[in-house]
């Protein structure tokens, strides 16, 4: 566990050793390790959360915490207090994240209506077959609105996962209102007693103001119980920008966090964590119906400082 | 007291090397600054720190042009630095081509077939799609109705990709752009990079352009790596720049690929593709409407100073000397390039020693103020300056009437210096190493 943060740490603490050496004598103890000695040392530790796709604001402040907690620490005290402090600034940011999906939705009323909204390519439309399929295998009923009317093959794609996963697909012509696919979907599933309704929605740019007003709308049309961001671990810095307008627009209840079988370290997690403070549900591996599992936080802990 | 010309001059000199100053300490700052714009842009932090390196050496070595600032220095070194990364830009050529797409998973590539399809169709050519994506549910359905939307026939529905291929590029065979579409895929996935291959070796593409998002972080260089390994990549198209993403991923994709970026995608329409500008792609990166003002802003200082040195030594060589012609020299000593070389000519030119800068520096500011209260006639022909007009110039400029005529006695010891280039090897030399025609 924690191979490459053990090693990056030794760094460090070698590093603040060598420099509480001659700083004490200046300080006279008064402060063992100065500001502008602990950025240069913490430079190790911010590098490898910029190259995990964590955003610059988020590193800044993770650097902040460790570092309000260092300062002024004699060079023993430090030296133990290093990953604490950093473990610690990561999990401040990731509590908030570790949300169980289940027990959020199981009691709830029926029909349970969720709506997934994100940019272009995220992953919506997969993430909502994988989701169906995890739901029909707990014994649940569900209904998906193919409520993305607009892009090329949409509708055609949730047909092939309906069909694939022997799931009620409720749908419109290409070009019509979303609004109206979720409502019907909804309706359907009051008469019919299902479970869940899963209400697609096409891309869109969180800089698209008329997009993004339609969006508002078939939230209005839905009254959805639970809106979930799709996020791509592919992101960079853009993650927090996304998470906050998307928050901003329809306010946001849950995450899923996809692709994470590239070789991207998803570093966005903690960026969308600490942009809108809401649980991360689910990550995506693969294409796959079961490659969609729940998120945990010392997983993403690993998944940046674990391996070399 | 005046202290004889050739150490004064020597000391302008001196300020080619020093002056406009350049604040080390300002340098580094605005070079942490590049780098946290460039690293929250998503550029390569390793790609960042190197180039950071290269700024800041060689800001610290070379001189700003005159007239710009610290910052505008550093930042027009940047602007060098990165766009040799990003290479010279390049369009996809007019001709008769097959061009494959491949990228990451919902980079774009279905979309851009289209909006590229269309492109080429614009400009007459004959266009046809091929599905070479058997993967992602109802991918062709997808290609199929981008094709039918901008009128273009598409070839799709095989069982492998492979196959499919080769079908529509034998149904094609007389069309002049084919354009296949590939499944997203990403670097680890080795049946899926076989499967690449294969397709690659099978249609043999003129072009092989990764599709790639802007909103990609670290992964961008290192899956671009990947994909070009294994088939080449000729060109990059940058998507969904209608966003918020600053697109520095794409930068990582150039410099580990050295493909330039051909086409940037700013909207989910057929139509929503453009020509790839560099300055622009840079302004943007860096969070800086004002790069390209800059830039033309140093091309004109280095234009100006160069039309104005050659003003310089023409006049020099004339023999006409005048008061002004005296200070401009003086301030065009404190700039760089072909000046230098001027100056490496100059009777009492060579290697200076470093004191009297401070000295020269002033000097040169007391000159400012005595010469603006010269009258234009004064300032033209300094040999009607009589005793009375010196009073009344020294009191204008609020310094003593010595302060006066120390700069009249520095006048004149320049001319004669002046004088001293007029023989004709002089001339002939010095006009070859300005590059003047003779
Ligand atoms: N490797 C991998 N690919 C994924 C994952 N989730 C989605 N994808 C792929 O990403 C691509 C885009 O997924 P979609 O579900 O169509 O994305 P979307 O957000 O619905 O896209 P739009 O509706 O066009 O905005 C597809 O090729 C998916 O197969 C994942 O967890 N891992
Ligand atoms: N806003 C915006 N959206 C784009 C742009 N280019 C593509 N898209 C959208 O991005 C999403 C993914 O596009 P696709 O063309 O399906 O991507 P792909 O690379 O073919 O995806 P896979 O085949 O699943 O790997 C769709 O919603 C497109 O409409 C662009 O330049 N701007
Ligand atoms: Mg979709
Ligand atoms: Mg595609």
């Amino acid at each position: 566990m924690f191979r490459f943060l053990r090693r990056k740490i030794r760094e460090t603490e070698e590093a603040i050793e060598k420099e509480a050496e001659s700083e004490v004598k200046e300080k006279k103890g008064v402060l063992g390790i100065g500001e502008k000695k602990l950025d240069e040392l913490l430079w190790q530790l911010e590098m490898a959360l910029l190259e995990s796709d964590v955003a610059l604001e988020v590193v800044e402040e993770i650097k902040r915490e460790v570092k309000k907690n260092l300062l002024g620490m004699s060079r023993k005290e430090a030296k133990e207090a290093v990953e604490r402090a950093l473990k610690e600034a990561i999990s401040n940011i990731l509590k908030q994240s570790e949300g169980d999906f289940f027990s959020q939705v199981e009691k709830a009323e029926k029909p349970y209506v969720i709506m997934f909204v994100g940019v272009n390519g995220s992953g919506k439309t997969t993430a909502i077959a994988k989701l169906a399929h995890m739901l029909k295998k707990k014994g649940y009923s569900c209904v998906i609105a193919a409520g993305d009317t607009f892009r090329a093959g949409a509708i055609e794609q949730l047909e092939r996962h309906a069909k694939n996963l022997d799931i009620k697909l409720i749908k419109h012509d290409f070009g019509a209102d979303p609004a109206a696919v979720a409502y019907d979907a909804i309706e359907h599933a009051k008469a019919r007693h299902k479970d869940f309704v899963l209400i697609d929605t096409a891309g869109r740019m969180q800089t698209n103001i008329n997009l993004m007003e339609e969006m508002r709308k078939i939230k209005r049309v839905a009254n959805p119980d639970m809106i979930i961001f799709v996020g791509d671990a592919l992101t960079g810095n853009d993650a927090i920008e996304q998470a906050r307008r998307f928050n901003e627009v329809v306010g946001i209840d849950g995450v899923i966090l996809t692709k994470v079988d590239t070789d991207a370290k998803g570093g966005a997690a903690l960026s969308i964590a600490y942009a809108i403070k809401k649980p991360l549900y689910f990550i995506g591996v693969g294409q796959d119906y079961d490659d969609q599992i729940p998120f945990r936080a010392d997983w993403m802990m690993e998944r940046i400082f674990g391996e070399d | 007291m005046l202290k004889n010309f050739g150490d004064a001059l020597k000391s302008a000199f001196r300020k080619i090397a020093n002056a406009p100053f350049i604040d080390k300490s300002l340098i580094k700052e605005v070079v942490r600054d590049i780098q946290r714009a460039l690293i929250a842009g998503d550029v390569n932090v390793k790609l960042v720190l190197e180039v950071s390196k290269r700024i800041e050496r060689r800001a610290l070595e070379e001189k700003p042009l005159p007239g710009m600032s610290n910052r505008e220095h550093v930042l027009r070194i940047l602007h060098e630095e990165l766009a040799s990364i990003l290479g010279k830009g390049r369009e996809l050529p007019l001709k008769k081509q097959r061009i494959m797409m491949v990228g990451l998973y919902g980079q774009g590539k279905t979309t851009t077939c289209g909006k590229l399809a269309k492109l080429f169709q614009k400009k007459g050519m004959k266009v046809a799609l091929i599905a070479g994506d058997v993967h992602r549910p109802a991918a062709y359905e997808q290609l199929k109705q981008i094709a039918e939307s901008i009128n273009v026939p598409v070839y799709g529905g095989g069982k492998t990709a492979e196959k499919t291929v080769k079908e529509g590029l034998e149904k094609f065979s007389k069309y002049d752009v084919i354009i296949i579409d590939t499944a997203g895929r990403h670097a680890l996935e080795d049946d899926l990079i076989k499967e690449m291959k294969n397709v690659a070796k099978i249609a043999n593409p003129d072009e092989k352009i990764l599709v790639i998002d802007a909103s990609v972080g670290q992964q961008a260089g290192k899956q671009a790596k990947a994909f070009n390994d294994a088939i080449g990549i000729t060109g990059v198209i940058l998507t969904k720049m209608d966003g918020t993403a600053k697109g520095g991923g794409a930068l990582s994709a150039v410099a580990e690929t050295g493909a330039p970026i051909v086409y940037i995608g700013v909207g989910e329409h057929m139509e929503d593709l453009e020509k790839f500008d560099a300055t622009r792609f840079l302004s943007r990166l860096l969070g800086m409407g004002d790069l390209q003002s800059l830039l033309e802003k140093a091309e004109e200082a280095a234009k100006g100073k160069e039309k104005k040195v050659e003003e310089a030594a023409k006049k020099m060589l004339s023999g006409r000397f005048t008061l002004l012609d005296m200070y401009e020299q003086m301030e065009l000593l404190s700039g760089m390039g072909p000046f230098q070389k001027l100056a490496d000519l100059l009777p009492l030119g060579g290697k200076l020693r470093d004191e009297d800068v401070q000295a020269t520096q002033e000097r040169l500011k007391k000159f400012r103020v005595i010469m603006d209260s010269m009258t234009r006639k004064e300032l033209e022909n300094p040999a009607i300056i009589k005793s009375s007009h010196i009073k009344r110039i020294a009191r204008g400029a609020g310094v003593e009437t010595r302060d006066v005529k120390e700069l009249i006695k520095y006048y004149n010891t320049s001319k004669k210096m002046m004088k001293s280039l007029s023989n004709k090897r002089m001339q002939r030399k010095l006009m070859k190493q300005l590059g003047m025609k003779i």
